[in-house]
Parts: C-alpha cells; structure tokens; sequence
C-alpha cells in the first residue's frame, strides 16, 4: 500500500470539497485506482481508512509501528497469512470481506496465540462496483472490530477487467503466544480424545448452495467466525490440549489425516458422533458429497488428554461457538497413519485424503 | 434424513448380517457380482463387507461409467477442447480420466481448453443457449440412467434451433456388458472367475426394467437380484441371492421395487430409441470391443452429432501395460492384485480408469478399504 496509505495519511490525501467523492452507489473500480494517484489515495481514504480506520493504519506510513508489549519471558511471535479468493463473493452468512479477517485470526487462534495485528492486502478488477467493494470492507471492518483485532496496513492493486475475479483479499496476522501455551500438530497421542466445536461442512454447503445452477430452498449459512474467544475459553478450562487445527479446506477428514501423519498415529472416528446439520447433510447428499471433506470456516478440531476431555467439551459448549461440540473419535497407534470410521451401518472404513478437489474456490 | 437414514439404519444391518450368517451354508462360498459403481461404493462407503461372512465374497463389477470409457474416447473430447476450440461440458469425474500423453481433461483445462464440469445435461444446453458464439459440445457418458437426459437435451436443442450445441455420444448398455462378462473365457469355460449370481444395478434398472436380465438367469442359471443403492439394499441383495443359490434356483428377483417394475420407464426408453440407434460395436475398457454395447446418435439428429460436426474419429489406445483395469473390470483381478495399485497408482495420479471414480473398484479399496492390507491396525 503503503505509499498511498502515507499520502492519504500524512498529507490528508485529497482535500475535501475539491474533488467529488467517490461514487460509491454507481461507480466502479479502474485503472486510476490502483495507479499510485490521487484516485488512490480517495479510494483508500473514503472507503478503506474510513471504514478500517484506527491508530495506527493512521500512522500513515509504509508500515505500521506496533508496540512490542512484553508478554512474558518466553513468549514468541506467530504470523500467519491466508489469500481469500472465494466465489460469490457473497454467501448467506457472510462474505469474503468478513472470512479474510476470520481466516487468518483463526490460523493464529489454533497455533494457541492471541491474534493481535492484521494487514489486508486487495486485489481488485477492473469494473467491480464501489458499492459491493464498500459492503465488503464494511463487513471486513466489523469483524476486526468484533474480534479486537485492528488492520493496521494494506495494499490495493487493481487488474484489467478479466485478470481477476472481483475481489481477491490476502490477510496476515501477528499475535502473540505465552511460554508453554502453543499448539501443535505432532504431539496427538494414543488414547488421546479428538473434539470438534460444532456442526460440519456449514461453509462449502453454504457456498456451494449459492452456486448458480444449485438452488436450494432451505437456507443453508456459512459458519464463518473469529474462533480465538472458544479458544482462549478452551484454554482458560485447564484442559491438557496437544493439537488444534481449523478444518478448512479438504475438511475434518483432511485436518485429521494431516495431524494423523504430523503425530505418526491412527484415529478411528465414531460416524454417529459426528454433528450435522440436517439441510448440510441432505445438500450433500443430493450432490454426492460427504460433510467430512466439505470446508468449514468457524470450527476447530482439538486432541486432548483422555482424562481432560470432559473437561474441555463442557467448557466448549459453555461457549456460543462451541454449543455443539462433540467428541468424535480416539487416537490410537498405527504405523499406517490411517484415520478409519465405524460407520453408523457397522462397518469400518478408511477415512482418507481428499482427492482432487471437492468444490472449486470456496475460501 | 427422512427415506434415506432407513436404509441405512445399523440395528437392522446387525439383524440382516446375522440372517446372511444363518443362512449361508459354511461348506461352500459365495461369489456374487455387483455390476455397478454404486454399489461398490456403498458397500465400501459403508463397511458392508464387514458385516458378510467370510464365506460371502463380494466381486466388482464394469458398472462404473468413467471406468469403462476407453482412452481414445477421452482423447476426442481432448481434441475437441485443445484442438476444435469448443467449449466442452462433461460430468465430474470424467474430468480426471487418464487419457493419452499423460493428459486428462482437467489437463487439457489447464492447457487453455474450455473444459467445464456440468451437473446436467440440461446445464449444457443452457450454456449454448446463452453463449451463441461457442460451439458447446457435451461428452455423454454413462449407462442407461443418463442416456434418456442426454436424449432430452438433443431434443430440447432442436426446439431450440441451437446451432452450436452438439454431442459426443458415449453411451453404452448395460445387458451387453453382463453378457460379455458372463461370455468371457475366465467365467465361461475356466472357471477362475467363480460367479454365482448378481446383484443387478438400480437406477439402470428403473429405466430398463427388469425384464432384460431374465435372459441371463435364465440362460446362463445365474440369480440375479436387481437392488437399491443404499446399504441395506445389498444386504437384503445378499441374502436374497444366497437363498436362491441354496435352493438351486436362477431367477430375477427385485429387491428395489420401490423404484423398479419389470417393464421399467417407457417413456424414457422410447425417448432414447427415438434418438439413438445401437453401434455395430464399442470399445469398452477391459472389456475390450463388444458387439451392440453402445449407442449413436441416429441422423435424423445428425446436426447434433459432434462425431460428424467436427469430424472427429476414434483412434483406439491401448491401457498402460502395468495396469490390470481389464482383468479388474471382469472380475478376474482384485485392486490388490495389481503392481502398480498404491504405489504409481493413486486418485491423486491414476493410471488406470478404475482409480478414477469412487465407484471404480480401485479409488473404493483405496479411498475406504486398503486398511486390510496392513498389519498392525486394531480391530
């Protein structure tokens, strides 16, 4: 960005009243946009600083100046960053304005980190309306607000009608995490417990539902949601947790078989343990789709200590965001790395990688 | 779900195993051919043979529509995509077909082809309609459950006047294909392929009746049991088979007349015959040419044949020698059996068509089975 934020920032970008403001219920994106210009600096001015805007995205610099606050001796930065290309742009339950911030906070929240700073990056086409462009940033600015967490810089490019698809956001996040309080995927264990905060495969189903040629009726919502308050809640319960993980893209089936390789252990997954939503499940099944490779956008998956899994599930469900939280399978050794499922008819199978892709740009 | 979680119920699947266990006789085994895709996905999806005795064996059979269709199939609709420029539709899991110079339709995709996954054949006819510059061609595959949709789409086309839709007519019938296998040398004269009945296919079987299949019982004195796709279907399947084989009789019974008469859907089969007409021959994968096993598309249509608008002619491919579809697809060879399964092998890269789909019998062992090939996994 940065250059344009400084200008806009430092010199007050374009004065007021010499210059029409931006069109923002007819006019569309262009080239000026993205040029470096005057047309820039409005664009970022009235649209992102004005909806984004907070102390340090003020600063109007090429970066932003954080505090190095002292958390601790021990405690470590984490960054973690998440490029949003899904499509539409809008889905019942939100949009990619609100999953870029989500996404990323949610990356940090499942490392055990406190998720502290965030930088938004926009690719935008050529012709995409200002007005969907300001509903996005407005939705992008409400969740940051919601979940405390500021954008403090950004970059806006603008492409040629035909190289982009409307919007594209890349997120980065900074938090922070305590000595001893991090996560990760190689420490699940036989006879560890696995947990999943809630219904699954509520995204894909919400984003494929939308898709043109698929109406469905019943009214299916992303879960798109900032997960670092269950988190801490999970935290706060004393619970002795070794892995969680954000079952995203590829699902809970995906997730599991990464922490399964990570760990160099088994799972075996109960088929009737597993929540979904009844119009989740019958989408899927008029698509031929199975909810344990569907993306999720607002759950997370924990392996916790056997003797704490009572524990943490009653602190889950003691959370808006973690109601539904069920205990859905073991740990157990396997040379194979195998995650396998009793099904509900009562048989077994292998619960594997997902191949291929199951739903094209979902996130 | 409501008509759907009842089929799938695990106490009655508990009941139904244990009156296979009753009345399977333990002195001899039972070998019984799923024909279609669906079916092997189910019983793998679901652990149905778990719930079999160890007498029951359950053998895969050439219902899988991608697993069938040869490579130089696929290697027109390539040419057309890569070559012709049209802007090809095709189901799903056609686009991940392996097919010659280590390309595949989603290759070709990538390689700057129009290639595009449709849910219907309708979606097709709706894209032509809606972009009048492009030659919209759709690769129709399948057995007889998607040729009557492929038949609608020509039609509704015509009514259209849609001079830029066409179709790649891949369609084959299913009876040729129980024939064949049941006239193959292995089942036939060798017994190595032991076949003691079939499970028939379901949603074929709503459209066909089943009518075609008393042939075989009949001729050849295999039961036949025409099943629904759900779990408990093939179990009820099963056990119906296992009485008829003790019993010594070969008849076709219909576990899914829910869905299925004896006549099947005339109207679906007069629309098909109104657009189709047999081909003297087809190239089948593993199964090589069977004589009346595919359909065309008659010239009073003509104008919607891509065979004939683009002048496209097929050239057959012989499979990678490695890999053993063919013996797989008959019966002869079990997944496990193949060198190249696993290791070269995978849904991530398949060689062979039954690696493909999840109704392939290889992409189900490996997707949800290959768990009994290891040692080592608690039971």
């Amino acid at each position: 960005m940065s250059e344009a934020h400084q200008e806009a920032g430092q010199k007050g970008g374009v004065r007021k009243g010499y210059v029409r403001p931006l069109d923002l219920k007819n006019g569309r994106v262009d080239m000026t946009h993205g040029s470096g210009g005057r047309a820039m600096a409005q664009l970022i001015e009235e649209l992102f600083a004005c909806h984004l805007g907070n102390d340090y995205l003020a600063q109007g610099n090429d970066g932003a100046v954080m505090p190095a606050a002292a958390f601790g001796a021990g405690a470590r930065l984490v960054m973690a960053t998440d490029a949003h290309v899904v499509s539409p742009l809008f889905f019942p339950g939100g949009d990619i304005g609100c999953l870029s911030v989500h996404g990323t906070i949610n990356d940090l929240a499942v490392m055990g980190a406190t998720p502290l700073y965030l930088a938004a990056s926009f690719i935008l086409e050529e012709g995409f309306p200002l007005a969907d462009l300001a509903r996005l940033v407005e939705s992008m600015a409400r969740a940051a607000r919601d979940a405390g967490v500021p954008v403090v810089t950004g970059d806006t490019k603008v492409v040629e009608q035909g190289k982009g698809d409307g919007v594209f956001i890349t997120t980065t996040g900074v938090g922070v995490v305590r000595d001893g309080e991090d996560f990760s995927g190689d420490r699940a264990r036989p006879g560890d417990r696995i947990i999943v905060s809630g219904s699954i495969g509520d995204h894909g189903m919400a984003i494929m539902a939308q898709r043109e040629s698929l109406g469905f009726s019943a009214p299916i919502e992303s879960d798109t949601a900032a997960l670092h308050g269950l988190v801490a809640a999970m935290r706060a319960s004393g619970a002795q947790i070794r892995v969680l993980r954000d079952p995203t893209r590829g699902g809970v089936a995906t997730t599991l078989n990464e922490i399964a390789r990570q760990s160099g252990v088994g799972m075996m997954l109960q088929e009737r343990a597993l929540p979904v939503k009844q119009e989740v499940a019958a989408a899927c099944e008029f698509l031929g789709l199975d909810p344990l490779y569907v993306a999720n956008e607002g759950k997370l998956l924990a392996v916790v200590a056997p003797e704490d899994a009572e524990i943490l599930l009653a602190a889950m469900r003691a959370h808006p965001l973690g109601q539904c939280a069920a205990l859905i399978g073991s740990v157990h050794e396997d040379a194979q790395h195998f995650v396998q499922m009793t099904t509900g008819f009562g048989g077994r199978r292998i619960v594997d990688w997902l191949t291929g892709e199951q739903l094209p740009r979902i996130c | 779900m409501k008509y759907i979680d009842e089929f799938r119920d695990g106490e009655l699947a508990t009941g139904l195993a244990a009156a296979i266990r009753q009345a399977a006789d333990p002195a001899r085994r039972y070998h019984f051919m799923e024909f279609c895709g669906g079916h092997t996905h189910a019983i793998s999806r679901y652990g149905v043979s778990d719930l079999l005795p160890d007498n029951v064996r359950m053998i895969h059979g050439p219902g899988c529509p991608v697993c069938v269709l040869p490579i130089g199939r696929v290697d027109m609709a390539i040419r057309l995509a890569l070559e012709a420029g049209v802007t090809l539709c095709t189901y799903g899991d056609t686009l991940r077909v392996p097919a010659s110079d280590g390309l595949s339709l989603f290759k070709a995709k990538a390689r700057g082809g129009d290639v595009r996954m449709v849910y219907s054949s309708a979606d097709a006819v709706a894209l032509a309609q809606k972009h009048p510059e492009k030659q919209v061609v759709f690769f129709a595959i399948g057995f007889e459950t998607t040729t009557p949709p492929t038949a609608v789409a020509i039609r509704q086309a015509q009514a259209l006047g849609l001079k830029n839709f066409s179709v790649l007519c891949c369609h084959v019938l299913t009876p040729s294909a129980i024939s064949n296998i049941l006239e193959s040398p292995e089942v036939r004269q060798f017994g190595t392929v032991p076949l003691d009945g079939f499970i028939g296919p379901a949603h074929v079987s709503t459209i066909i009746g089943s009518r075609p299949y008393e042939f075989f019982a009949e001729e050849y004195r295999k039961p036949v049991v025409i099943a629904g796709f759900e779990p408990l279907d093939v179990m009820q399947a099963v056990l119906m088979l296992v009485k008829q084989v003790n019993a010594g009789r070969a008849v076709v019974e219909n576990e899914f007349s829910r869905a299925v008469t004896r006549d099947g859907n005339l109207k679906a089969q007069n629309l098909v015959a109104e657009v189709f007409e047999l081909r003297r021959q087809f190239e089948w994968r593993g199964l090589g040419l069977v004589p009346y096993s595919g359909l065309r598309i008659r010239k009073e249509f003509a104008a919607f044949d891509a065979e004939r608008r683009f002048a496209v002619d097929y050239r057959s491919v012989p499979d990678n020698k490695a890999c053993e579809c063919g013996a797989i697809l008959r019966g002869v060879k079990k997944p496990q059996d193949c060198k190249i399964f696993g290791t070269v092998c995978t849904p991530e890269n398949p060689v062979g068509s039954c690696m493909v789909s999840s109704e392939g019998a290889c992409a189900a062992h490996y997707t949800y089975g290959r768990y009994k090939d290891s040692t080592g996994v608690p039971a």
